[in-house]
């Protein structure tokens, strides 16, 4: 019978069983109205967007039709356009960063909401928002000057000497590429999973923690077994939110990835993602297949966010069933 | 409440702050190459008449073309002449044409970072297509140690570097690429942007230069000036005379030489691979695209102005950039045609 | 599990100390006088600042604020108290998405409806965009603190005999007012520093910008210029932007912690 403060109640926890004019009388009928329509607002905005981002599109998918999704071609001059190697880098970086990001961050939540005192998570903490808060260009101002360098000249190399073997190591050393791109994605992203995930760590009810510790858990068992759990639907929420942040960083990625539509098995190599394609071509893109062809990537990109929303929604749903089922005593 | 009525105070001031001042604002967009140029003329102009100010941003020439067609500048610069489709599609939707007025002379330079290496190498046509084709892939391939015997080319990977944005300096060098090598023609073609066979892609002369100043063992094109300012080498090329030219000044005066006698009325031209024994092979005007109309006379009157003084005065900062000036052919039929805008 | 935790936090946090000093080393000594007061110079002279960057950007920002934070706010009022499943759930579904846009195509969304019309890149424009991006953060982080609010406060209110809304105004949101001040600001810093959507929106201004209506200058698309640039003396410029950029959105940080620490907090379970 907790208090769940990130699951979705199925109605409000009020039903007004109020008469009409009473509730009018009070007010509240108005301030459901004004702020459904904010709230609508954003509705209409996002159906706005999306049709805009459809209408505008309508050459290229007609012409390419579904084979945009698959075809590696990226020609103005021969009006040939196809949508795979952004897709694939998209995915690459976002992968690699999240692979970095979601480990260490959770782990600094964890050490942060549990076991440092209040004084030094909370001073932490501060530090780690104004992580949060450094503009994009800044990382990428970073990205050129220092972590190109450094990949290109211990990095990289270390990387392949060692594990040389696996495709992702193999092929020269740049300094630009897939890897280094995910690397500042990972650095941009872990703020939000630490600061979300803190938060949801803290407000976890103590109770909970104790009944474990009373059982004779360890901190460990606790913590690993009872309170992240609880905390789960939340924590996932913050990484779907640092993913969306992933796939849609434009300046940072468009700085160190190489711009170059390729495919490679290998980390190394220099690729292109949907957002540095955009930003590169949009202002220039002279006649209506290219443009529009650049309008459809950006409708790509809208349309992984959907489907990763989906899982999210889904995964969300799943845990929170079993989280219930656990928080009962 | 204290606090909301200090945050209104603060809105109320900068909605006065924001209150249209008294200078006449021009907006201008496009190409990269003759960025340095152009800052410092509008800002000496600006300096002469105060109250004109003519805000320039180096997007790219085909972001130039694009915005000055969408109207959302109020005119463009570009590196490449704008095309017969390109010219077609602004006067359909204006409903007048476009003008193209030069402004300078300038060169693409193929630029290089060999650890090793630090003098200036030979280029044939034949091996700047190759490397750009991805065929020819080492720095010591016989295409390009043939034209430079004496140097020590190491055996390392060539890291082809290009514009990753829509740009006349790419314009020029596809340009070039497509008259002195039927492959380049056939398989990419000129154009702002094409499909290149591989490299990495910097955004802007800047970008370029940058990743190849950062990068060992990269090859690529940036105009001149961008090769001088920031230091670093670059490559005499092989003229259609069979002479190697590096680029300067006079070589580009030179290969605007016979374009200069022939120039067209709309001020449309190659001037790359041009014949002359001193000509520098892949050089090229660049161009502002005035609307011929105007809707505000205030902006066309200064327009005007700015183009009758970069017509005279400002020719005479050119070399200081390394830029080349305008022929005086080309100059006494700019001035004419200044009449054409309305 | 306390060292390798340990070891996470003091990495994550390492970074951020890496980031200030690099700044505080490259830019520190860049931040001029000149810097604030002067516009910019053209290529290859010294000596320009970026008075006009600064200025362009605090209006972007004000209008980027007006937009975005009523929307979000009042609209997380309403999925947090007024709201059933279906539409809670739409609303929620679309600010996920809008927050998933790349800021790119957000950048091309206000370019299409507020540039082309008016064909003019402009100072609102940008802000829009800026806007639009703020709306998902405000929303889906308000709400969140909204209903981490304990039922009780809200039972305590009613049984009282306040109505929903005064039950909101005066016992929901100043409880949360603490999470909530911490969504907007964290909205407002991930927008204060975007440059994608202001490249084709506020586009850039050598000059100062007058009004609202012309292209303006910002701090993140002046630092994205000069930072590519060959030009050591951009770079170094650059640098001091950044240091003055982050400055800034520090002291906003600060600032507001301190209000904070003046409220009502919500005390931890």
């Amino acid at each position: 019978m907790a208090s769940t403060t990130t699951t979705v109640p199925s109605a409000g926890p009020f039903t007004d069983s109020r008469s009409f004019i009473s509730r009018l009388r009070d007010g509240d009928e108005i301030a459901r109205l004004v702020t459904f329509i904010f709230a609508g607002s954003v509705v209409l905005i996002t159906a706005l967007l999306v049709y805009e981002l459809w209408r505008e599109s309508y050459l290229p998918r007609h012409k390419f039709g579904f084979g945009f999704f698959v075809t590696s071609v990226w020609d103005p001059i021969f009006d040939k356009f196809g949508a795979l190697p952004f897709i694939y880098g998209t995915l690459v970086t976002a992968g690699v960063a999240l692979l970095i990001a979601v480990p260490l961050g959770i782990g600094a939540a964890i050490f942060l909401a549990e076991l440092a005192p209040a004084r030094v998570s909370d001073t932490l903490q501060f530090f780690i928002d104004l992580l949060a808060a450094v503009p994009s260009v800044i990382y990428g101002l970073l990205g050129v000057f220092v972590v190109i360098p450094v990949m290109r000249q211990y990095i990289q190399p270390a990387l392949k000497s060692s594990l040389g073997f696996l495709p992702f190591f193999q092929g020269p050393a740049y300094g630009v590429g897939f890897l280094t791109a995910g690397i500042v994605l990972a650095i941009m992203v872990i703020p939000y999973i630490i600061s979300v995930s803190r938060e949801v760590l803290i407000s976890v009810p103590r109770d909970q923690r104790e009944a474990a510790l009373a059982l004779g858990a360890t901190r460990w068992e606790s913590t690993w077994k009872v309170v992240l759990p609880f905390a789960r639907t939340g924590i996932m929420g913050s990484i779907f939110l640092a993913l969306a942040r992933a796939l849609g960083e434009t300046m940072a990625v468009t700085m160190v990835i190489g711009n170059t539509p390729t495919i490679s098995a290998s980390l190394f190599s220099p690729g292109y993602s949907i957002a540095a394609v955009i930003a590169n071509e949009f202002t220039e893109a002279t006649g209506d297949l290219y443009l529009q062809s650049l309008i459809e990537l950006g409708l790509v990109l809208f349309l992984l966010t959907f489907l990763l929303n989906g899982l999210a929604r889904l995964l969300i749903v799943v845990t929170s069933q079993r989280g219930s089922e656990m928080g009962q005593t | 409440m204290k606090r909301l009525a200090s945050l209104v105070f603060a809105v109320l001031a900068l909605v006065a702050m924001g209150v249209a001042q008294g200078a006449l604002s021009i907006n201008g967009a496009g190409a990269t190459f003759p960025y340095p140029m152009y800052s410092k003329w509008f800002d000496e102009y600006h300096k002469k008449n105060t109250d004109l100010q003519i805000n320039y941003q180096s997007i790219g020439s085909g972001g130039g073309i694009k915005q000055v067609t969408e109207g959302t500048v109020d005119f463009g610069a570009s590196d490449g002449p704008m095309s017969d489709e390109q010219l077609k599609t602004f006067q359909d939707k204006h409903g007048f044409p476009i003008l193209h007025f030069p402004t300078v002379l300038g060169a693409d330079v193929p630029t290089y970072n060999i650890s090793g290496v630090s003098g200036e190498l030979n280029f044939t046509p034949e091996a700047i297509a190759a490397i750009f084709l991805h065929k020819v892939t080492k720095w010591n391939d016989p295409l390009i140690a043939g034209a430079n015997k004496g140097v020590n080319l190491p055996g390392s990977d060539i890291v082809v570097v290009h514009r990753s944005d829509g740009s006349g300096t790419t314009y020029i060098w596809t340009d070039y690429l497509s008259k002195v090598s039927d492959e380049w023609k056939n398989k990419v073609g000129k154009g702002t942007s094409v499909n290149w066979p591989m490299g990495l892609g910097g955004k802007g002369n800047e970008g370029v230069a940058g990743l190849i100043k950062q990068t060992p063992n990269a090859f690529g094109y940036v105009e001149l000036i961008y090769a001088i300012q920031n230091k670093m080498p670059y490559g005499k090329v092989k003229n259609s005379s069979g002479a190697f030219i590096k680029a300067d000044l006079a070589g580009v005066t030179a290969a605007a030489a016979s374009a200069a006698k022939n120039m067209p009325d709309d001020f449309r031209v190659s001037i790359t691979n041009s014949p002359g024994k001193t000509a520098y092979p892949i050089s090229s005007f660049t161009w502002l695209l005035i609307p011929s109309k105007f809707s505000e006379g205030s902006k066309r009157d200064a327009l005007k102005g700015f183009l009758k003084w970069m017509l005279t005065d400002g020719q005479n900062e050119t070399e200081a950039l390394s830029y080349a000036k305008l022929p005086k052919e080309v100059v006494a039929k700019e001035t004419k045609a200044l009449n054409n805008i309305q | 599990m306390l060292t390798m935790t340990g070891l996470c936090a003091l990495v994550a946090v390492a970074v951020l100390f890496f980031i200030l000093g690099y700044l505080v080393y490259h830019g520190g000594t860049s931040v001029s006088w000149n810097f604030f007061t002067k516009l910019p110079a053209p290529v290859g002279e010294v000596g320009g600042g970026m008075a006009n960057a600064i200025v362009g950007s605090a209006k972007l920002l004000l209008l980027a604020t007006l937009l975005g934070v009523p929307i979000g706010f009042f609209g997380a009022i309403y999925l947090a108290e007024f709201s059933g499943g279906t539409i809670a759930f739409v609303v929620r579904y679309a600010a996920d998405l809008l927050n998933g846009v790349p800021s790119i195509v957000i950048g091309i969304f206000a370019y299409s409806l507020v540039v082309l019309p008016f064909k003019h890149f402009s100072t609102l424009a940008g802000g829009f965009a800026l806007g639009l991006m703020m709306i998902p953060i405000t929303l889906r982080s308000t709400e969140e603190f909204l209903r981490a609010v304990p039922r009780a406060l809200r039972e305590g209110a009613m049984a009282l005999g306040a109505s929903r809304w005064k039950t909101i105004a005066s016992v929901v949101v100043p409880a949360a007012y603490r999470g909530i001040l911490t969504a907007i600001l964290l909205a407002f810093a991930r927008v204060a520093g975007e440059t994608a959507p202001l490249l084709f929106t506020a586009f850039g201004n050598r000059f100062w910008s007058p009004g609202w209506n012309q292209p303006t200058a910002s701090l993140p698309v002046m630092i994205f210029t000069y930072a590519i640039a060959p030009y050591d003396d951009w770079h170094r410029q650059a640098w001091a932007a950044g240091l003055v950029l982050l400055g800034l959105i520090l002291i906003i940080n600060i600032v507001a912690r301190v209000i904070l620490s003046r409220g009502v907090a919500v005390p931890r379970t």
